[in-house]
């Protein structure tokens, strides 16, 4: 505007007096129209689940933009991978997503049995899930508590990590470690099952399954919980495909894709188990409360499949003899697909016929997940950023490798 | 005060050498002294309380080690840290206003406790505004809370301080409105009189008076001076996994533990005053006459109820987003104390006769069952049930 008798701008025009108001009116909301403010969030930031950066240019409390900064946790895994020998591989697939390890090594050895050929005995097999599914329960506690945490509830995280210490005392038994196990092995798994751990699986699974109850009680069916997650951070089916987003976070927009079901790899075509998916019951499909609702019923899924295995677990080796002996793939290339907790995480191998792989690609489903975020957080309030963030349970050096 | 200055001069011979104005400055600063020495080792008792409270929620057992019994000592061991911690001021941080800022929130919430009445004659003053003072100096806080956040010249603290300011503001009406269905009934502001006018057992204590309307009264007074303290689920100020620390994010030590213990004496505080004028303060809930003695450690008893009221609430619920906080302030509480204040209103003009009274607390007791059994009965329920096995 500028110009100090407004109103003899309108009688200049020619304008009559409502038209006069509508001039003063659209400079007026010139004048008031707040500062956009750019607030960092990050790295280091009690509720971004790694070292994640975030920044958000909002105007009040909304968000109008959001960008994630990554690569805080890049540690060159695939350069590393050239470098060292097909087993020496493990441990650092293991680092990758950190919390769901026993996945990220049965991905890995599945794409290098499938280089080679190699027939994996039915015993390692049934080891793999059950420890595989054990750690699908773990990571989804870790999932379900931190995003309590996240939401400001502070029990459903005690509650979460002390069922998943169970699970990790389990896990230090057979493998020796409790977070980056190095088990999974290339034709079976690392050692046999000690005596009475099956039992003692037996035992958790039993103890576990009324759990759900518990965390449904106090947090999933909680009105403030509800209000805080259900229509926030809407992810359309048609967006999630296009991005590439898989895993629970695709279930929860309503699509039932598993590939344990849908391309099956080691044994899950012996099991039967569901998979669930958002239905927008709380509000809106494909909100942070159905991908939240998915990842708990799955940890009961994946309690059934353990209950199945330990049904059905023959006695017998567990490691095939290839396994043993110096791991020389054929020249050539694989890409096998996994689904892990997080979703679909890929391996491309490329083989030269050496010890060491040529070049080693990962896929990464948090990635994905991540590149969909400035999409879905538009709009929200920064406490939303905090709710999408953890609905779409990330781990840091996942993305980054 | 004057009454004990005489009863002092009149019976102990010594006291009358001091001139009178010289002795009204020594008695105030004794009795400041020993509600400000009383209430900081309660304060101390809940910091200790809180972390047992939390752990037992969180199925484990909270301190256990420093002093042997249960880690009764925690509290002492984390006074002397706060002591000898660094003193750490930002470098760009605008200093005066950063030293001030706990400073007034300590104060605004210290002196509300001069009224607090917690027996017939052990109070500091019985102000004939007790809780109209109560309310005013509580206020201060805010601009303490302010304060610390522009202060701290960070970004977070200030969204933390702007979001308590609103909170804060938004819900003294719903606080002030509420407390006046209480005050109504009594006929004063004056604490004392308040918690008498409820005297000869529970029946007559004002949660219990004008049956929908007290009780409501006294539900929406406690969501909204839950959301006065800053606790949980209004804890959005000190949101620790969004904002880090919120307000108080630079601050550290002796000044961090001056928000630290501010807020606890504000939560005793709150139940001090629902204690007051709705469950009958000093009084004891059956042989009132006979108890009486014991009226100050069954008033402290009753405002820690509600200080564990409090705590369980923390631990359990989530916490709202600050745009369904405000709603809930202006659009749900303003209407339902509103209402409440008509409803007492109501009642005192009209002075129906007794069973009237019971015949309405049937009827609350059965509204409360039918709304319970809605809201609880129906939530959503897993759709399948999970058979073991396979």
């Amino acid at each position: 505007m500028g110009h100090p008798w407004p109103w003899v701008v309108g009688y200049e025009a020619g304008l009559n007096m409502l038209e006069t108001a509508d001039l003063l009116k659209e400079g007026i909301k010139e004048e008031l129209q707040s500062d956009e403010m750019l607030l960092n969030m990050g790295p280091q930031h009690p509720s971004t689940h790694g070292v994640l950066r975030l920044v958000l240019r909002t105007d009040g409390e909304v968000v109008k933009e959001a960008v994630p900064h990554i690569g805080y946790l890049h540690r060159c895994f695939e350069k590393h991978a050239e470098s060292v020998t097909y087993p020496q591989v493990i441990p650092y697939t293991d680092r990758m997503d950190y919390v769901g390890s026993m996945n990220n090594a049965l991905g890995y050895a599945i794409t290098v049995e499938r280089l080679m050929g190699i027939k994996v005995p039915e015993r390692a097999e049934y080891l793999r899930v059950i420890v595989g599914e054990l750690n699908r329960i773990a990571s989804h506690l870790l999932a379900f508590g931190t995003y309590g945490l996240d939401i400001g509830a502070f029990t459903p995280f005690m509650f979460a990590f002390r069922d998943r210490e169970k699970i990790l005392d389990l896990f230090e038994e057979i493998s020796g470690a409790r977070l980056l196990y190095n088990y999974p092995r290339i034709g079976g798994v690392a050692k046999d099952a000690p005596p009475g751990w099956l039992e003692k699986v037996r035992a958790f699974i039993d103890y576990f399954e009324p759990k759900i109850k518990e965390y449904n009680e106090i947090l999933t069916f909680n009105k403030i919980f509800i209000e805080r997650t259900a229509n926030v951070g809407i992810l359309p089916l048609e967006m999630a495909i296009s991005y590439g987003v898989t895993g629970p976070n695709l279930r929860g927009s309503g699509m039932r894709w598993d590939l344990r079901r849908d391309d099956p790899y080691s044994i899950y075509d012996r099991f039967e188990f569901d998979i669930p998916i958002g239905t927008g019951e709380m509000g809106t499909v494909g909100d942070c409360w159905d991908r939240y609702w998915v990842r708990i019923r799955e940890m009961r899924e994946s309690a059934k499949i353990v209950r199945q295995a330990l049904n059905q677990i023959p006695e017998g080796d567990f490691i095939a003899p290839e396994g043993l002996k110096a791991i020389k793939p054929p020249k050539g290339e694989v890409y096998v697909r996994t689904e892990t907790p997080r979703g679909e995480l890929g391996y491309y191998l490329v083989s030269d016929g050496s010890q060491q792989p040529y070049r080693l690609k990962v896929r990464s489903p948090c990635f994905t997940a991540m590149s969909v975020f400035h999409e879905i957080a538009r709009g929200g309030m920064i406490a939303d950023m905090v709710a999408i963030v953890g609905s779409l349970d990330i781990v840091l050096g996942e993305i980054d490798r | 005060m004057r009454d004990f200055v005489d009863y002092l001069i009149n019976n102990y011979e010594v006291w009358g050498v001091i001139p009178r104005p010289l002795l009204y400055l020594l008695v105030m600063i004794a009795s400041s002294a020993v509600i400000l020495a009383f209430i900081s080792v309660l304060v101390m008792f809940f910091v200790w309380l809180e972390r047992k409270v939390a752990g037992h929620i969180q199925d484990r057992y909270g301190p256990m080690e420093v002093g042997g019994w249960h880690g009764w000592a925690q509290s002492i061991a984390d006074g002397i840290k706060f002591f000898v911690k660094e003193d750490i001021i930002p470098a760009l941080a605008d200093k005066p206003l950063f030293v001030m800022a706990p400073i007034i929130v300590f104060v605004g919430a210290f002196s509300a406790f001069v009224v607090v009445p917690f027996s017939r004659s052990l109070m500091v003053a019985d102000l004939n505004i007790g809780i109209f003072y109560i309310l005013s100096v509580s206020s201060l806080t805010v601009i303490g809370i302010i304060m610390a956040g522009w202060s701290s010249n960070n970004k977070w603290a200030l969204y933390g301080a702007m979001r308590s300011a609103a909170q804060i503001i938004s819900y003294e009406i719903p606080v002030g409105v509420a407390l006046l269905s209480a005050i109504l009934p009594a006929g004063s502001l004056s604490l004392r009189a308040i918690v008498e006018a409820q005297s000869g057992g529970f029946w007559n204590w004002f949660l219990f008076r004008n049956p929908p309307f007290g009780f409501i009264a006294c539900v929406v007074y406690f969501i909204a001076a839950l959301a006065e303290v800053n606790r949980t689920p209004f804890d959005i100020p000190e949101a620790e996994s969004e904002l880090v620390a919120g307000y108080h994010t630079e601050y550290s030590g002796m000044r961090f533990a001056f928000f630290f213990l501010a807020e606890y004496a504000n939560m005793f505080l709150v139940g001090a005053i629902v204690t007051t004028l709705f469950l009958g303060g000093w009084e004891a809930p059956i042989f009132s006459a006979a108890l009486s003695g014991l009226a100050p450690i069954i008033f402290v008893l009753k405002s820690i109820f509600f200080v564990f009221l409090m705590m369980w609430l923390r631990w359990t619920l989530p916490r709202l987003r600050v745009d369904q906080l405000m709603y809930m302030s202006w659009k749900v509480l303003l209407p339902f104390s509103f209402a409440c204040l008509f409803g007492v209103s109501a009642w005192i003009l009209l002075q129906p006769p007794a069973v009237w009274e019971l015949v309405a607390w049937i009827l609350t007791v059965c509204l409360l069952g039918a709304a319970g059994w809605i809201l609880l009965g129906n939530q959503a329920q897993p759709t399948k049930v999970l058979r073991a096995g396979s």
